[in-house]
C-alpha cells in the first residue's frame, strides 16, 4: 500500500500549485503512471481521496494515464514495447535494452479555481 | 485554470536519497539495500554475512520492520551495530527514515551499511533509501514465478541471491525457469544460489560485498 506515501506526494504538488497561483481549490490533477511502477490506479485514487478530505483538493477529481513499458536497444538502435516484461529486444534479441517510457511517476498538471 | 506542472512525485524522497548517496560515497561505505518477502531470509543472510565478514570489514546494519525488534536483536546478537526502524505499519522504508537512523550509528566505522527493508517485494523497490545497490532474496520456497509477478524489484536489482537452495529437492521450484525469467528482466544483475542455513553459495555473495567495498572507496577518491 505504497500508494499512500504516493498519494500524499501528489496532493502536495497540487496544494502547492494551488497556492503558488492564489487559488482557493483544486478541481483537478492528472498524473501519469508507468507500467512499471507496481501502482494500482484503484489504491491510488483510494489514498488520494482519503487524504484531501478537509484540503483544498477535497473535490478534485483525479485522472490516471497509464504510460506503457517500451524500451531503446544499445545493441541495434531499435525502440519497441517490452511484452510480460520480458527485457529482450524484439529485433535482434539482445538484453541490452533501456527502459524509455514506463516509469513515470509525475503530476503533469493541477486544475485550479 | 489548468496548470501544466509535470513534477516527480517522488522528488522528495528522491532529493534525500541523493543527498544520503552522497554522503555515504564520500565516507567510502558502501550501501546496500536489501530487499524481499517476508520469510525469505533477509535477516539471516544479514547474520551470516555479519558472522563471516566482520573480521575484515566493519558493517553496520539499519533494520526496519513493521513493529518488532525481533530481527535487528538476531543483528545484534552477532556483534554488529544495529538501529532499529519501526514503520507502525508503513509498508516500505524511506529515505528520511534512514536519515534519521544514520545519526545514531558511527560512521568512521562503516564499511558496509546493509539496509534490510520491510519484507515486501512490491513497495519498497519505489523508494530509494541512499543506496548504492538494491540486492534481492528470493527463497526456493515462494515460487519460481515470482520475478515476473514482481518485476520492477528484479529489474532493479544489482543482485539476486537464491536462497533456501538447499530445500530445492523437497520443493516443485524450477530453478531454470526463475533464471530465465530474471535474466530476462534484468541481463546486469548478478545471480546467486545460496542457502543461509548450510553456508551454500555464500562465498560469491560475501566477493561480490567486498568487490562493491573496493568500487565505493573509487568513488570516494
Amino acid at each position: 500500500m505504497h500508494e499512500l506515501a504516493i498519494a500524499q506526494g501528489i496532493l502536495d504538488i497540487a496544494l502547492n500549485t494551488a497556492v503558488d497561483h492564489n487559488a482557493t481549490s483544486v478541481v483537478g490533477v492528472k498524473v501519469i503512471v508507468g507500467e512499471l511502477t507496481g501502482t494500482v490506479p484503484e489504491a491510488l485514487e483510494f489514498g488520494f481521496i482519503a487524504l484531501a478530505k478537509g484540503t483544498m483538493a477535497e473535490n478534485a477529481c483525479l485522472s490516471i494515464r497509464i504510460i506503457p513499458l517500451t524500451g531503446h536497444c544499445r545493441d541495434c538502435g531499435s525502440q519497441s514495447s517490452i511484452d510480460k516484461y520480458c527485457f529482450a529486444c524484439a529485433s535482434c534479441g539482445s538484453h541490452a535494452v533501456e527502459i524509455i517510457t514506463g516509469r513515470e511517476l509525475k503530476v503533469e498538471s493541477v486544475e485550479v479555481e | 485554470m489548468e496548470i501544466t506542472v509535470m513534477s516527480n512525485i517522488l522528488e522528495k524522497n528522491e532529493e534525500v536519497a541523493a543527498e544520503l548517496n552522497a554522503m555515504l560515497t564520500k565516507r567510502g561505505i558502501f550501501t546496500v539495500n536489501l530487499l524481499g518477502s517476508p520469510g525469505c531470509g533477509k535477516t539471516s543472510l544479514v547474520e551470516q554475512t555479519v558472522s563471516l565478514l566482520k573480521s575484515e570489514l566493519n558493517i553496520a546494519i539499519i533494520e526496519g520492520d513493521l513493529y518488532t525488534s525481533k530481527d535487528a536483536d538476531r543483528i545484534a546478537a552477532c556483534g554488529a551495530p544495529v538501529v532499529q526502524i519501526n514503520t507502525q505499519g508503513g509498508c516500505h522504508l524511506d529515505a528520511t527514515m534512514v536519515k534519521s537512523a544514520l545519526d545514531q550509528l558511527d560512521l568512521d566505522e562503516i564499511d558496509i551499511l546493509i539496509v534490510e527493508n520491510v519484507g515486501n517485494l512490491v513497495c519498497p523497490a519505489e523508494f530509494a533509501v541512499g543506496e548504492h545497490a538494491k540486492a534481492v532474496v528470493l527463497s526456493v520456497t515462494e515460487g519460481e514465478d515470482k520475478p515476473l509477478k514482481y518485476p520492477l524489484v528484479f529489474r532493479q536489482s544489482a543482485a539476486v541471491i537464491l536462497n533456501k537452495i538447499d530445500l530445492l529437492p523437497y520443493t516443485d521450484f524450477a530453478i531454470d525457469c526463475a533464471v530465465r525469467d530474471i535474466t530476462d528482466l534484468n541481463q546486469q544483475a548478478i545471480l546467486m544460489k545460496v542457502s543461509c542455513r548450510t553456508g551454500a553459495g555464500l562465498t560469491d555473495w560475501l566477493e561480490w560485498l567486498k568487490q562493491q567495498v573496493q568500487l565505493t572507496r573509487k568513488l570516494k577518491m
